[in-house]
């Protein structure tokens, strides 16, 4: 017995081996090693605020060119970075090494981030992963974003250098404080998969914006206009990557973040929100924010400690589960009041909200309904800006045992009677017929 | 009383030599009857054959793992996801329940068999039973000669072989031993008028019901008789004690079987036996009547009743009709109603017709079947009529019933078997029985002329002489001996009185003519040659059958075999898929397919299955059917709602294997088409056909039983054609990519496929059309190119 125990426990850590290693990660969602790929390293100065904010908050930054030959996001089967920061619009044709879209793609279907900005001059390479992300930036190469209205007053001449304050409104997102100035950017529209679940605006243009060729005769309508041109973008995919696409990659300039903004029609100037919108998406986009997981679900009959393997048809049972929220240091509880919990075989046939202790703890309790079958215990959490949390659990759900049922029903007495009556009868007949002559 | 005693002496002669005959003889049989349906353990191996009987043997496992309480309340949550199937209460548990005791006795006597070897075993065991109450049964009608010819024919009758191969493992295969044998004893009661028999009758019956569907057979065909016997005058105690306990026990304890239960008072299928007995009271009561009242007074309390009692009984009907009429189905289950009117079922119950068993025969399929049975039988029912009897009249019935259903459902072929056996047996009986008495007669010319009055005599007297015998043994046992044999000897006259009465007016000329000269006495010669030309008929008989028991119904069709030039090819891929499933799979993944193929997924590979053979749910199966029909992101859309990880088809394009899924496309059509209107039968048809070919209509190249059929068969064929080997065509469509499935696994032949459902996709792309080129997918995980079927 005792060595089939430890045969049984060396067992267990060699099926829980791989789930212990990864759930190293799992515990910390936030991105450790993040490449930088740039067009030509003086952005590295010129963008220096942004990475070094990243770097005081533990990011270890690989700076490469994007043609460098030797790139590599991975190494025999092992991804090398957390996170990909793609800020070389222009770069042509192939990525350096074996790096080409497919390989990008790759890399955030199995979970890691990406930071995308394009300029004026964004390659096709680019738009292709973009594109493959949701987005679609305007097809016409030559064009920006222009708006004649809500432009920043500046030398230049033809109201490219747009002021944009037309931001969602997401806490998770931006941050609990919201972005304080405008926000300053020059380059080019794309517009959102519409049918896309995935994919949210941030920074969306103003009514009077448009996408064109700046300084050139107009022969055709803009492709892109108004409110429908995004201008930054955030994608969540389904396995919880996070994807920001920006259409200015001066947005994350340092002449962006300090330079004041005055807008076309008003007197006063004030500090560009461009620094804080880029420090507050990078956070949100690297899982600083927003992160949930569920731990320890539990389902049981009311009064009873163990997990059931198999309900009976109205009975009555608890389910509870256990949701936090990671900061970027520790997970947190998460307090939220539309956490819902479903018992579903093919259409939820309970739907209930928990209740939350303050700690996290969510839990309800509810009778199984009068249907047999294989029911689920499913939580489909989906909120802007979170992760989503998705649980389901199989549990079936049996009619009653043949020894369930009441044993005598009181309608049934005149029935029981009967009966017994009849059987009695039956006696004294057969009796007074056979010796009664 | 008279018969029988002229023709005990003759008896208590040869009593003792015939009864060690007849007794080695029935041993013969039976081996004869359990060894001739081992060809398929011999051929093949042994195992469980064909879909339904993987889930019984399954249900057996569990029977003999749990125990019979667990048995009855398991809520099975592999079947039927999500819905789930309450086993225990929706199967007709004998054939587990007589299975589970043979293994546990066998076990109880350390004989060390397994479950699959008892359930292999099982048919083949009964099959020897039902051989046995056979001989019981028309012994009963035409005495012991007939029982052993018709015992030996239904021995190796290959109607009944198809169904009781070793492996096949089916409730057939005991619950035609006990329909002959609920049969029997209800002749037993109805020639003794024993209460005990009666009883036996109900708890033979109970074991009917808990065996096969088949039982309202048994109480349609028994209440018919005794209709028949009223009507004609034949009303005896007897028939009130055979048929009034069986009614009022049966049905209660039908009622206890939980897939009957309350159906045993609430259908229309059993109405009849209630109306009979109700009848049959009425009847009794005049008889009773009719006794204490003198004749004028009689006719008086005729005429009252009939008026009260046809105003009630109308208002009754009337009650019962406005009853049954607001059931939509008028209170028949379809299948009783496909049986009463045989286009009912092809016309609105798809998921009925589309069951081959459950359509009409052809006619080579009786020669099939019954072979020379169908030739013997009509000779069969002449001799049930020279001279008819009470269990005489119910054999006619039974055969004439049969041969109806069975011509309405092949399956019901099975039910005429034994009808045929005994009709042919009692046709061979008398026919050998006249021919060998006349060459005795011709041989003992000098002698005196009474054999051949005795045989006749005795043959018509063999009921009564039997019943008589055993009545008196009962009453030895009974206190009032000599009241009981008085009784019986009150009886007896007039019954054989009536007897005569009616032969004189049915065959008064030939009766005339066989008292004046010994009838039926044929020159020598000619009955020799009748003896020899009736060996070499039943010769034929034996050679058809043993060529049908070992080459055409004891392929298990779980493993094919194929002779070609090259030798034997045998065809494993049904279990390579599901040893595939259950090595490769998670436990707790959902395997879509076909219903056919239910079964055996959750038997053989042990994964849970959306829809299988048990047919109880029509919209769940037309879900699965829409989801074969539609093209693929729809039917991706409605796996992925049923949770569904893998879907497999059985295609036979390949080798040539017919019964695949392409040729049953249509029943998905229809099916899935009954509930979901937007499937539309037109849509797939050309021409009225389902074609494959260059002609197939869009909607057909586009379902994805076509895609999945034919993924990947332009490339792997030679030519690179795709020449389907089935339909004898070129396909339509070739060199197609799957989007949403992604093919896992292909088995040796191709006849099982299966693919698995690709998760949805973790990004949606945008509107832009790609501007660089696809680059080379190297780094890509792409899902593993199959150069060869073969990945093992």
């Amino acid at each position: 017995m005792a060595s089939s125990a430890r045969v049984r426990a060396l067992l267990w850590v060699a099926v829980m081996l791989p789930v212990l290693c990864a759930a190293f990660s799992e515990e910390k969602p936030t991105d450790q090693r993040v490449l930088v790929l740039l067009d030509d390293l003086a952005l590295k100065s010129s963008h220096s605020i942004f990475f070094k904010s990243l770097t005081s908050r533990g990011y270890e930054l690989d700076f490469k060119l994007a043609d460098d030959s030797k790139l590599a996001l991975q190494r025999y089967g092992e991804y090398l970075y957390d996170a990909l920061i793609l800020f070389a619009p222009s770069v042509e044709g192939q990525l350096g090494g074996n790096l080409d879209v497919a390989a990008i793609l790759d890399f955030v279907d199995s979970g890691h981030d990406l930071i995308l900005a394009a300029d004026a001059h964004t390659s096709d390479v680019i738009r292709d992963i973009a594109t493959e992300c949701g987005v679609d930036f305007d097809e016409d190469t030559e064009a920006v974003v222009v708006d004649h209205i809500n432009f920043a007053v500046q030398s230049e001449s033809d109201h490219s250098l747009i002021v944009g304050d037309k931001l969602i409104d997401a806490d998770v997102i931006l941050g609990k404080d919201g972005i304080k100035g405008p926000v300053l950017f020059r380059g080019i529209a794309h517009s959102v998969n519409a049918a896309s679940d995935l994919v949210v605006t941030v920074l969306s243009a103003s009514p009077s914006a448009f996408s064109a060729t700046p300084n050139a005769v107009m022969t055709a309508p803009p492709a892109l206009t108004g409110t429908s041109i995004s201008l930054v973008s955030v994608v969540q995919a389904r396995n919880n990557a996070r994807i920001l696409i920006s259409g200015s990659l001066d947005l994350f300039s340092d002449k962006f973040f300090k330079s004041p903004v005055q807008k076309f029609g008003s007197s006063s100037k004030s500090a560009s929100g461009n620094e804080q919108l880029a420090l507050e998406l990078s956070k949100w986009t690297f899982h600083e924010r927003g992160h949930l997981k569920a731990v320890n679900v539990h389902h049981q009959k009311v009064g009873e400690k163990d997990e059931p393997a198999m309900y009976r048809i109205t009975d009555q049972l608890e389910y509870s589960v256990e949701i936090h929220e990671w900061t970027g240091k520790e997970w947190r509880p998460y307090q939220a009041d539309d956490v819902q919990v479903q018992f579903y075989m093919m259409s939820p046939y309970v739907l209930k909200t928990m209740d939350h202790n303050g700690k996290g703890l969510y839990h309800t309790s509810f009778q199984v309904p009068d249907v047999y079958g294989v029911f689920q215990f499913k939580v489909e959490y989906k909120k802007l800006g979170y992760t989503s949390l998705t649980l389901s659990k199989q549990i079936p759900v049996r009619p009653f045992r043949h020894n369930e049922y009441e044993r005598f029903i009181k309608a049934a007495y005149p029935y029981y009677g009967g009966a017994f009556s009849m059987m009695t009868g039956f006696f004294v007949f057969g009796i007074v017929f056979l010796y009664h002559k | 009383m008279t018969a029988a005693e002229r023709a005990s002496p003759s008896k208590g002669r040869g009593g003792a030599f015939a009864a060690i005959l007849s007794f080695a003889t029935l041993l013969l049989i039976g081996i004869l009857a359990f060894s001739i349906r081992l060809f398929s353990v011999i051929k093949y191996e042994s195992v469980i054959h064909e879909f339904d009987p993987y889930f019984n043997y399954r249900v057996t496992q569990y029977l003999s793992k749990a125990g019979i309480y667990e048995f009855w309340n398991w809520f099975d949550d592999r079947t039927w996801y999500p819905l789930g199937r309450v086993i225990g209460g929706t199967v007709y548990p004998g054939l587990t329940l007589t299975a589970g005791t043979m293994w546990w006795v066998a076990n109880a006597l350390n004989i060390p068999l397994s479950v699959e070897t008892v359930c292999v075993f099982t048919a083949p065991v009964f099959s020897a039973f039902a051989a046995w109450s056979t001989y019981a049964l028309t012994k009963e009608v035409k005495g012991v000669g007939a029982g052993l010819t018709a015992a030996a024919l239904i021995a190796m009758v290959p109607s009944y072989i198809s169904r009781s191969v070793a492996g096949s493992y089916d409730n057939e295969g005991v619950a035609i031993f006990a329909l002959v044998f609920t049969f029997y004893l209800y002749l037993k009661t109805l020639n003794t008028g024993s209460l005990f028999y009666a009883t036996l009758n109900a708890l033979a019956y109970f074991y009917m019901v808990c065996s096969w569907g088949g039982y309202t057979f048994i109480i349609n065909l028994i209440p018919m008789h005794v209709l028949l016997c009223i009507v004609t005058g034949r009303y005896s105690s007897r028939l009130y004690i055979a048929y009034v306990p069986l009614v009022i026990l049966g049905t209660l304890l039908a009622a206890l079987v939980p897939v009957v239960g309350f159906n045993a008072v609430m259908t229309s299928e059993h109405f009849a036996s209630f109306l009979v007995f109700v009848i049959i009271q009425v009847v009794a009561l005049v008889h009773y009547i009719k006794r204490i009242l003198t004749q004028k007074a009689f006719r008086v309390a005729v005429a009252f009743v009939l008026t009260v009692g046809t105003v009630s009984a109308l208002t009754l009907i009337g009650v019962l009709i406005a009853l049954v009429a607001t059931s939509p189905t008028k209170g028949w289950s379809g299948r009783s109603l496909s049986l009463l009117d045989p286009t009912y079922a092809s016309k609105y119950i798809p998921i009925i017709a589309s069951v081959s068993e459950h359509q009409p025969p052809t006619w080579p399929s009786y020669f099939m079947d019954i072979n020379i049975l169908a030739f013997l039988v009509p000779a069969g029912i002449i001799a049930c009529f020279l001279p008819l009897s009470d269990s005489s009249t119910f054999v006619v019935l039974y055969l004439v019933t049969a041969v109806y259903f069975s011509g309405v459902m092949v399956r019901l072929m099975l039910v005429l078997a034994p009808a045929a056996c005994i009709m042919s047996g009692i046709a061979l009986s008398e026919a050998f029985g006249t021919l060998t008495h006349s060459i005795k007669y011709q041989l003992d010319l000098p002698d005196p002329p009474a054999p051949p009055a005795v045989t006749v005599d005795q043959a018509a007297s063999s009921t009564p002489q039997v019943s008589s015998v055993t009545a008196a043994a009962d009453s030895t046992k009974e206190k009032s001996t000599s009241e009981k044999a008085k009784e019986t000897l009150r009886e007896r006259p007039v019954k054989r009185n009536r007897k005569k009465e009616r032969e004189i007016i049915e065959k008064s000329v030939e009766k005339k003519a066989q008292k004046k000269k010994p009838p039926q006495v044929l020159p020598l010669e000619a009955s020799a040659v009748g003896i020899v030309l009736l060996l070499l008929l039943g010769s034929f008989y034996v050679i058809h059958c043993v060529w049908a028991a070992a080459e055409a119904y004891s392929a298990p069709s779980i493993v094919l075999t194929s002779h070609t030039a090259d030798g034997l090819h045998v065809f494993d891929d049904f279990r390579e898929a599901y040893a595939w499933l259950s090595h490769n799979t998670d436990e707790n993944d959902k395997v879509a397919s076909w219903w056919d193929y239910g079964y055996q997924t959750t038997a053989m590979a042990n994964r849970t299955v959306i829809v299988d053979n048990n047919t109880w749910n029509n919209t769940h199966i037309a879900t699965v059917g829409m989801a074969m029909s539609s093209p693929e992101r729809q039917a991706w859309e409605i796996y992925q709602s049923l949770d569904v990880k893998y879907v497999f088809v059985i295609f036979g394009g390949l080798v040539g294997y017919p019964s695949d899924d392409i040729n049953k496309f249509l029943w998905m059509v229809r099916i899935g088409g009954g509930v979901f209107p937007h499937i539309k039968e037109p849509d797939y048809l050309r021409d009225g056909q389902y074609r494959i070919d260059g002609q197939a209509t869009p909607t057909m190249l586009n379902s994805l039983m076509y895609k999945l059929s034919y993924y990947r068969f332009a490339e792997a064929t030679m030519d690179g054609k795709g020449y389907d080997r089935v339909r004898r065509t070129e396909i339509g469509k070739k060199f197609f990519k799957l989007t949403h499935f992604e093919e896992v696994f292909t088995t040796h032949h191709w006849m099982v496929r299966i693919y698995k459902l690709k998760p949805p996709k973790n990004r949606l792309r945008g509107k832009n059309k790609r501007k660089t080129k696809p680059v080379s997918k190297k780094s890509r995980p792409t899902p593993p190119t199959k150069t060869s079927g073969r990945r093992n």
